[in-house]
């Protein structure tokens, strides 16, 4: 697999060069600029997110994660509280000062504890992209073994994988997600499977129950590719051959099953980032005093009306985010199946 | 089509005794969980641990505490919140349904609607620059969180425009019943429907064209054409019609699932206080009795509306019977 892509001058006259079928779906989606455009944009978000501690220690000089009522700041030369007294449209109470547009200076302003809302959005998306890549990738590998396993040993072993999957899938993806959340963290000790400990507040947590709240939406289109190659006759040579079952599955399906997995990855990252985000701000999912871009929304409701970037950035993000995974998705899916671009 | 319909019923059946068995394992047997102070609420008394624990029969076999649940949520009904003072959860959830059903029929003509306007016209116009602009607007709405945008609606229509002509007609947050203030009702929901269809509606535009697109290249549709029918015509008697079985049955998925539970995020921003209002209500309080029941109640009222689908798909469908 040299899936290298091509010279951005590389003109269709050379295309016959690229036999391989990774180099020439490579080509084609680093053809398709709108799919390049949005794979720059989400590369330039996960640099940006993990460049966070970066950011609050060597920029904005402030801990994101401490309460910080009594802290000053400086504005146009001025010093200022960060809680301003009356502030905002009432006038009353004390409220979070506002962006002041500097990024040495709470660009973004604070929210109500007073922390630093850019530093916040940076950590918070840092949690979100873990929890929506790291979920999307253990959905993504135990939908497909099973999918190997149900698809290549079919009868009994299928019928049993695939109704267990409709049972889970006939369960509302949302009321799962918000029963196994609230009684995780409503126990005080969290998950313990076997040496395996989850304490309450880990990003385990969420990322593991979006992961298996989606395994069926992944296993159901994986196991019918794996049905409609388990009795071509490339399996059946290497039958022939004397092959083991699980070199069968390995060397021979799952090369030729593992373009759907890779069509669906990055609409599933989008998907998880949704789902957590939903979460998060339900708060049952990333737990303080870690952020997401979930809960800094959820944050910013009470300030909706005097401190409105504290809701309105996060959610920038996610669009952002999600929008380019969505567009990189429909690329990837043109690029490996050019027949679907008809449909 | 008798026999399919049996063998559904057969299956919404077990379906149904899964999600019950699934909740009560959930919610009653994960490890390290202890379900007396899970359901307790905050800072339980130790007589009240002890009158659940009776209560729930939880010294008892595992089958016993499986039914005892089972009866309080379906028969007796006589589950209560110990959160709240002993209310009773399964009336609070009848009361709480309406301003559920509002806000979801609302949003669903709006989506289905404005879903079938944009998908039949970025058909039409493909090839023009007008297809993808339409296709970039239905991804946007797509990759929405819609609490964030109910949250931006309201600061353009309860703060920042309130005062102009524009928004001044929209009330405050919080939900009117129809019976009492019909005018009232509909202008509370307005941006509320609005908020909740655009995903919808991006969702349903982007597989009506698509699924326009295909059966455009079917052959009938060529017949039809070589016959010398109209384009106009072509599309609404062939491709839209064909083209609608897939919306209808997607649209009785949807629409099940925003009814048992999946508008919460809507509630939630709009302070509407029906069903989902109420989970997320108990979320903040970790009162378990009324999460049980609306989860329950919800994943039922899915299910069923699955198998509505699923058995008008079959009639609309024949081919769908025998497989």
């Amino acid at each position: 697999m040299t899936a290298t892509a091509a010279p951005p001058g590389a003109v269709a006259a050379a295309a016959p060069a690229a036999r391989n079928p990774w180099a020439i779906a490579a080509r084609r989606l680093w053809r398709n600029r709108i799919a390049m455009a949005s794979l720059l944009l989400f590369a330039l978000i996960v640099i940006v997110s993990l460049a966070a501690p970066l950011y609050a220690h060597d920029v904005a000089h402030v801990n994101p994660f401490a309460v910080n009522l009594n802290g000053i700041t400086v504005v146009g030369g001025h010093t200022v509280p960060i809680m301003q007294q009356g502030g905002g449209v009432l006038k009353l109470g004390e409220t979070p000062i506002g962006p002041t547009w500097d990024p040495g200076h709470y660009l973004l302003g604070a929210d109500n504890l007073g922390r630093d809302v850019m530093a916040r959005l940076l950590y918070g998306g840092r949690s979100s992209l873990e929890i929506g890549i790291g979920s999307a990738l253990i959905c993504c590998v135990i939908a497909t073994v099973v999918a190997l396993i149900a698809g290549f040993f079919g009868g009994m072993t299928d019928a049993l994988l695939s109704r267990l999957m409709d049972l889970i899938w006939a369960f509302p993806v949302y009321l799962l997600a918000i029963s196994i959340s609230t009684v995780l963290l409503t126990s005080s000790g969290g998950l313990q499977i076997g040496p395996v400990h989850l304490v309450a507040g880990s990003m385990w947590l969420p990322t593991l129950i979006i992961a298996f709240i989606y395994v069926p939406y992944v296993y159901r289109p994986v196991r019918g590719q794996v049905l409609s190659v388990v009795n071509r006759e490339y399996v059946q040579a290497s039958v022939a051959q004397g092959a083991s079952n699980l070199r069968l599955i390995f060397s021979e399906i799952l090369p030729n099953v593992v373009t759907v997995v890779i069509v669906l990855f990055p609409l599933m990252i989008a998907t998880n980032i949704l789902t957590e985000s939903a979460l998060s701000f339900l708060s049952i999912g990333v737990q303080p005093p870690n952020a997401s871009w979930g809960t800094i929304i959820n944050d910013g409701q009470q300030l909706l009306y005097t401190r409105p970037w504290v809701s309105i950035a996060p959610g920038i993000m996610i669009v952002l985010t999600v929008l380019s995974l969505n567009v990189l998705g429909d690329g990837v899916r043109d690029a490996l199946d050019p027949r679907a671009k008809l449909r | 089509m008798i026999g399919f319909v049996a063998r559904r019923t057969l299956w919404t059946a077990l379906v149904m005794f899964v999600i019950t068995v699934l909740v009560f394992v959930i919610f009653f047997k994960i490890p390290g969980v202890d379900p007396a102070r899970s359901l307790a609420g905050r800072n339980p008394s130790p007589q009240v641990l002890q009158e659940i624990r009776h209560q729930f029969g939880l010294d008892r076999p595992f089958p016993v505490q499986y039914l005892i649940m089972m009866k309080k949520l379906f028969i007796t009904r006589d589950l209560v919140s110990y959160s709240n003072q002993g209310q009773l959860v399964v009336p609070e959830i009848a009361a709480a349904t309406p301003a559920t059903l509002s806000l979801v029929f609302g949003a669903a003509v709006i989506w289905v609607l404005l879903a079938i306007a944009m998908g039949v016209a970025a058909a039409v116009l493909r090839g023009t620059w007008l297809d993808p602009l339409l296709m970039i607007l239905a991804l946007i709405g797509i990759s929405m969180p819609v609490f964030w945008l109910g949250e931006v609606a309201n600061l353009i229509t309860q703060a920042k425009l309130h005062q102009t002509f524009l928004f001044s007609w929209v009330p405050p947050l919080g939900y009117t019943p129809l019976s009492q203030n019909p005018l009232l009702w509909f202008e509370g929901l307005i941006i509320p429907w609005i908020t909740l269809s655009i995903l919808y509606i991006g969702l349903y535009a982007r597989v009506l064209r698509g699924s326009l697109i295909e059966t455009g290249n079917e052959d009938y549709v060529r017949t039809a054409r070589a016959k010398g029918i109209s384009e106009r015509q072509v599309l609404l008697r062939h491709t839209l019609r064909t083209s609608m079985i897939s919306f209808v049955s997607l649209f009785g998925l949807d629409f099940g699932v925003l009814v048992g539970g999946g508008a919460l995020l809507t509630e939630v921003v709009f302070d509407i206080h029906g069903v989902g209002y109420l989970t997320y209500q108990s979320l903040s309080n970790l009162d378990l009795p009324v999460i049980m029941a609306t989860v329950v109640y919800g994943a039922f009222f899915i299910v069923l509306a699955n198998t509505l689908v699923d058995v008008g798909y079959a009639w609309l469908d024949p081919r769908v019977r025998i497989s």
